[in-house]
């Protein structure tokens, strides 16, 4: 059976060049780069180069890219080292829809003596400025804010939210797992101080991540160890993935214009298709400001575990803000947050696509999705 | 993913008696758009108290439209003082089994069904939660009576298991205290002394955690301080609720526990209820201080 993949917000496929290129770092060049033999010294340029590769998408100097394990890694070090570095402040900004990597860290803090402002959305996930403004104290240590959100893709104001924070003296970062390879982000005029990517969301494989830290920007290591990353991360240099992660920003780079015109076309052409042939279904979030790729679909009455294993048989990949399917008993914090009454929230379906999806599989999604859904409408109790 | 038996599957792709009955003289409904699942059960009963027909709708995930549907096929042809003895593992059972998370879909199918039965008889349809027990976890409407009979047909010894049979202490947790004190007490009645006292340790442990936290907060407010914090806060929250048809009542501050009475409006849906709840509590945590918590109480 053919797999159609609408889920790359969720993992994205290895790009062949992203493969071809790691390949000769398993086979022959596997030595350490920090060795004084050429074999292993030799290495080392590699991840030079892999570093000016991830600068350049962001137009970074390559001394601010720190490779780390994943995304989640570069926001637990973000955090870290603004607490670290500021040990009299207590106080963190962030809000109600970050990604757990952010949540979770945030509330560890919270335990530990920090006070935590979770800015609230509105119903089409957007922060208000003002509420932002208000939150933002002599106290406040860092301000931890997603560049794009995972659920329903929303980008935030982040260039301004910086600014803002900037104005006042206080730390700025941005978990830009989502934003990556598909907003145009460049560090040169957005002055955030501390910026989180993730290797399998462009086209990398899982485990590998860069924390960018602006220059001056005080830090503290939060994986202690070697001298690698020049003091900044202990641990012998993942070489395979760090060049790969390289050649994937340089390939998101030269797709960006794609992602944002081609991908957003087929992204519209598939949502205004399900628009027009479901009734009574809605888009979660703000389509004035979103990710290319993603549309979040409410469909009144039914249940997204549902709808996700229909969607299987056919081959079709998506996710789902629903209780059912993360293991959890409620609906995603984000749709939640949000305020997206019961009748919607449940089956709340996420397609994402990137560049390597195609009109035809947009069109078979269009063609069989109205079905999926009648089916389980037939099946629900509840028809209003 | 979800590793559901090739039975699931198929009850959910190809479900048997989907859909509602125009005859149908015993209807029993069960669960909510927010809980998440929810089953109209609908049943035929002749004179001789024999279910002739059974069929479901169902809003929920694939095993809970599995469960549904095995149900009816079970019911077709039994006497209704049989079918008052399925249990929610016999439901599980004929599926092949359910993953435990899943096991709460059994328990609706239960639920439905003496729901339908009762109606039939001629008994008051009122919900589930309110007519029996104590209502313990209000994030998801369920009773003592419910939590200790998930315990009994099941052989239940954690409290993992209860969220996973019933629901309860799956949302915000503020129950799970009351659980683990229903399944310490059950299973001493059951003789499952070790089983009740690694319950009881959990919760002392739980406990100790708890108070190591508040010990090490920052200096913190004096009582005096707090008290008068939580008032004026409470002054800018009410008008806000009475707006909204509802109230809350100030009822004790008890170190960092302030415990509120919630009346009005919001009071039947335990949704909006627990809604409700969190908001005080993110406002009152807001207003004066990080780790308060808000208790309700009721009337
Ligand atoms: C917004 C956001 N932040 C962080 C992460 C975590 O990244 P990783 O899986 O590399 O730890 C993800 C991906 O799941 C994400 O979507
Ligand atoms: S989870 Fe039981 S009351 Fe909220």
């Amino acid at each position: 059976m053919q797999v159609i993949y609408f889920d790359n917000n969720a993992t994205t496929k290895v790009a062949p060049e992203v493969t071809e290129a790691m390949l000769p770092f398993f086979t022959e060049l596997w030595g350490n780069p920090s060795s004084m033999h050429t074999f292993g010294g030799q290495v080392a340029k590699y991840v030079d180069q892999a570093r000016e590769q991830v600068a350049d998408l962001f137009n970074a100097k390559p001394q601010e890219i720190l490779f780390t394990s994943c995304g989640t890694e570069s926001d637990n070090t973000a955090i870290w080292s603004a607490l670290q570095t500021q040990p009299d402040k207590k106080h963190i900004v962030t809000t109600a829809v970050e990604h757990p990597a952010i949540l979770e860290t945030a509330a560890f803090w919270e335990r530990n003596g920090y006070t935590v402002t979770r800015l609230g959305v509105d119903e089409k996930g957007n922060l208000d400025l003002e509420e932002y403004a208000n939150a933002l104290t002599p106290d406040t240590d860092i301000v931890s804010i997603m560049y794009a959100n995972n659920e329903v893709g929303n980008i935030y104001p982040i260039p301004k939210m910086a600014e803002m924070a900037k104005e006042r003296g206080i730390l700025f970062h941005t978990d830009a797992v989502q934003a990556a390879g598909k907003v145009d982000i460049d560090l040169a005029k957005v002055p955030v101080d501390m910026l989180s990517i993730s290797g399998h969301k462009i086209h990398c494989p899982k485990g590998i991540g860069m924390l960018y830290i602006r220059k001056g920007v005080l830090f503290r290591p939060f994986i202690r160890g070697g001298h690698q990353e020049s003091g900044r991360r202990g641990g012998t240099e993942n070489v395979p993935y760090i060049v790969g992660l390289g050649k994937a920003c340089q390939l998101a780079k030269e797709h960006m214009a794609e992602e944002q015109t081609r991908v957003a076309a087929l992204r519209d052409r598939l949502e205004a298709g399900i628009l027009a042939h479901v009734p009574e279904c809605k888009v979660n979030g703000d389509p004035a400001h979103r990710l290319p790729g993603t549309t979040n679909i409410a469909f009144r009455n039914i249940e997204g575990e549902a709808v996700l294993l229909m969607l299987d048989r056919l081959g079709i990949c998506a996710s789902s803000g629903s209780a059912c399917t993360s293991g959890s008993l409620e609906p995603s914090h984000v749709l939640k947050a949000m305020n997206v009454p019961f009748k919607y929230a449940h089956s709340s379906t996420r397609f994402s696509l990137c560049r390597y999806n195609t009109e035809e599989e947009v069109d078979f999604a269009i063609e069989h999705i109205p079905a999926v859904i009648k089916t389980l409408r037939d099946l629900s109790p509840f028809k209003d | 993913m979800w590793n559901y038996s090739q039975k699931v599957q198929d009850f959910f792709l190809k479900p048997h008696n989907a859909g509602p009955m125009e005859d149908a003289n015993a209807i029993g409904e069960v669960g909510s758009l927010a809980c998440g699942d929810a089953l109209k059960l609908y049943l035929k009963i002749n004179d001789e108290g024999v279910i002739e027909k059974a069929s479901f709708e169902t809003f929920g995930c694939a095993s809970a439209i599995a469960s549904s549907s095995i149900l009816t096929d079970m019911v077709i042809g039994m006497k209704v003082d049989d079918a008052l003895k399925i249990t929610n593992a016999d439901i599980a059972k004929a599926l092949d089994g359910l993953p435990r998370e899943k096991m709460h879909c059994s328990v609706m199918g239960q639920e439905a069904l003496e729901a339908a039965i009762r109606n039939w008889k001629g008994e008051p349809a009122v919900p589930h939660a309110q007519e029996e027990g104590k209502l313990v976890c209000k994030c998801f409407n369920v009773t003592d009576q419910t939590i200790i009979k998930a315990i009994r047909e099941n052989n239940l010894t954690t409290l993992e298991d209860i969220t996973a049979f019933t629901k309860a202490g799956g949302a915000c947790g503020s129950c799970l205290d009351e659980i683990s004190e229903i399944l310490e007490a059950e299973l001493r009645r059951q003789g499952k002394g070790t089983a009740a006292a690694s319950v009881a340790e959990d919760v002392a442990h739980n406990e100790k955690v708890a108070a190591a936290h508040a010990e090490e907060a920052t200096g913190g407010l004096t009582n005096i301080e707090r008290m008068q914090k939580v008032m004026a806060a409470m002054q800018l929250i009410r008008p806000q609720l009475q707006a909204d048809g509802g109230d809350v009542r100030l009822v004790d501050i008890s170190g960092k526990v302030v415990s509120v009475q919630l009346t009005g409006h919001c009071g039947g849906c335990p949704a909006s209820q627990a809604t409700l709840h969190q908001i005080i509590e993110s406002i009152l945590r807001m207003q004066v201080e990080p780790d308060i918590v808000v208790k309700e109480v009721k009337a």
